[in-house]
C-alpha cells in the first residue's frame, strides 16, 4: 500500500479574509463548488482508470501476439534470402523513394474529455519501391514476404495505438487524482474552517453588540432615573419657592394688618390683650398632647 | 493538447538489425528525402555498432516531429535501456520488437514493466 504523507496543517487553516456577511456566502459557494467538482472529477477519475485497465489487458495480449507475429515475419524474410541465394538488405535499402508507402494517420477518440490518439494504418497502394527486387529469383517470396511484413506492421502501430493511449491515460489519470485529493483533503477542510472561522467571529460580534445594547440600556435607565429624581427635586424646590413666596406675601399683609390692627389697637384698648394671653395658654396645652 | 501534436506525425522509424530493417522496409516504412536531418528514417544497428551512436540516433528520432512510431529492437534498447526507460512522452511512441535472434521478453519491455508496477502482478 502507498503510504500517504500526512498533509500539512498549514494547508488547512482558514483563508485570511475579513470575516463579513459577504465573505459567508462566497465562502458558501466556494464549498458547495468544490463538492461538486469534487465529485465529478471522481467520476472521471474512475471512467478513466475503468479505460486504463482495459488498455493494460489489451497491451499485454497485443505483445504477446506481436512475438508470434514478427517470428512468422522473419521466417519469410528467411525463405526470401534462401529463394533469392542471397542477401536483398542492400538491395532494398537502395529502392527506398521519399514517400514512405506504410504510414499512419492518427485519429482522435475522446475518453471522458481526454483524447487518445488512434493510430490507423495507411497504406498507399500505388508505391511500389520494389518492383524490381527479387526479379531474378524469388520474386513470389518477396511478394509474400511484403505482405507478412505489412500485417506485421499494422499489429505494430495497433499496438502503439494502445501504448500511446495507455502513456497518456496514465498521465492524466495521475492528475486528476491529485485535483481529487487536493480538493478533498485541502480545499474542502480550509473552506470549512474558514466558515467556522467567519461564524465564530460573527457570533463574537453578535455577542458584543447584544452586551453593548445591554449596557446602552443600563446607562439609558440610569440617565431617565438621574433626570426623574432632578425633576421632582426641582418641583419640590419649585414648590418650596412658591410657599415662600406666598409667606413673604403673608407676612406683608399680615404686617400690613398688624400696622393696621395696631392703629385700631389704640382705639380698643386693654381688652383684647388679655384674650391674646389666653390663646397662647391653649396652644402650649395642645402641644404637650403631641406625640413625636 | 495531444491532437496538434499527433497531426503531422504520419511515418514510422525503425532501429534494428539488417533482418529486422529489411522486413520492415518490404513492408514500405523507409521513406528517404534530401530534407536536412530528416534523410532516412531507418537506422541498420550491428552488435558492433557503439551505444553512443545509438543513444545519438535515438535522440534524432525521438526528436523528429514527423515520426509517430519508432520501432526498436529489443536487443538494441537493451544497450540505451535507461534512456528509453526515462522516455516518457506520448509522442512517438516506442515499441520495442523482437529480431531474428533475439526472442521478445516481455520482463524486458519499458511498458510492459510501467503495466506490471502499476498493477503489482507478475
Amino acid at each position: 500500500m502507498k503510504i500517504m504523507k500526512p498533509i500539512s496543517r498549514a494547508l488547512r487553516r482558514p483563508e485570511q479574509v475579513f470575516p463579513t456577511r459577504m465573505t459567508l456566502g462566497v465562502m458558501k459557494g466556494k464549498l458547495k463548488g468544490a463538492q461538486t467538482g469534487h465529485s465529478l472529477l471522481k467520476r472521471k477519475s474512475e471512467a478513466l482508470t475503468k479505460r486504463f485497465r482495459d488498455i493494460t489487458k489489451r497491451i499485454d495480449d497485443a505483445k504477446r501476439k506481436m512475438g508470434r507475429v514478427m517470428q512468422t515475419a522473419a521466417f519469410s524474410l528467411a525463405e526470401v534470402s534462401y529463394a533469392t541465394g542471397g542477401n536483398i538488405g542492400f538491395q532494398v535499402q537502395e529502392s527506398i523513394s521519399n514517400n514512405a508507402r506504410f504510414k499512419v494517420k492518427a485519429r482522435q477518440e475522446n475518453v471522458s474529455g481526454v483524447y487518445l490518439p488512434q493510430f490507423e494504418a495507411d497504406i498507399n497502394e500505388s508505391i511500389n519501391d520494389f518492383r524490381m527486387t527479387g526479379l531474378g529469383r524469388g520474386g513470389q517470396q518477396v511478394q509474400r514476404a511484403r505482405e507478412v511484413y505489412s500485417k506485421a506492421v499494422e499489429t505494430l502501430v495497433d499496438l502503439a495505438s494502445l501504448q500511446t493511449a495507455f502513456v497518456i491515460l496514465d498521465d492524466v489519470i495521475k492528475v486528476t487524482n491529485r485535483r481529487v485529493n487536493a480538493i478533498e483533503h485541502v480545499i474542502i477542510p480550509r473552506t470549512e474552517n474558514t466558515i467556522a472561522y467567519i461564524n465564530s467571529e460573527l457570533d463574537e460580534l453578535d455577542r458584543e453588540e447584544f452586551y453593548r445594547l445591554k449596557k446602552v440600556q443600563e446607562k439609558k435607565q440610569i440617565a431617565t432615573a438621574a433626570a426623574d429624581a432632578e425633576m421632582a427635586a426641582k418641583k419640590l424646590r419649585e414648590e418650596a419657592e412658591r410657599l415662600n413666596e406666598l409667606e413673604k406675601h403673608e407676612t406683608e399683609d399680615v404686617e400690613k394688618l398688624v400696622v393696621k390692627s395696631e392703629e385700631d389697637k389704640e382705639d380698643k384698648g386693654e381688652a383684647d390683650q388679655e384674650k391674646t394671653v389666653d390663646t397662647t395658654e391653649l396652644v402650649a396645652e395642645t402641644e404637650g398632647d403631641v406625640i413625636f | 493538447m495531444a491532437s496538434e501534436a499527433a497531426k503531422n506525425r504520419t511515418i514510422l522509424a525503425c532501429m534494428g538489425d539488417e533482418d529486422t530493417i529489411t522486413g520492415m522496409l518490404l513492408a514500405g516504412i523507409g521513406q528517404v528525402t534530401n530534407e536536412p536531418g530528416k534523410e532516412r528514417n531507418f537506422q541498420i544497428c550491428t552488435d558492433d555498432t557503439k551505444s553512443e551512436e545509438l543513444l545519438a540516433k535515438f535522440e534524432e528520432f525521438t526528436t523528429r516531429d514527423d515520426i509517430a512510431i519508432l520501432l526498436i529492437n529489443q536487443h538494441l534498447a537493451d544497450v540505451i535501456r535507461l534512456e528509453v526507460d526515462s522516455f516518457t512522452a506520448p509522442f512517438p511512441a516506442i515499441l520495442e520488437i523482437p529480431s531474428k535472434d533475439h526472442p521478445y521478453d516481455p520482463e524486458k519491455d519499458s511498458v510492459l514493466r510501467r503495466v506490471r508496477r502499476l498493477f503489482g502482478d507478475s
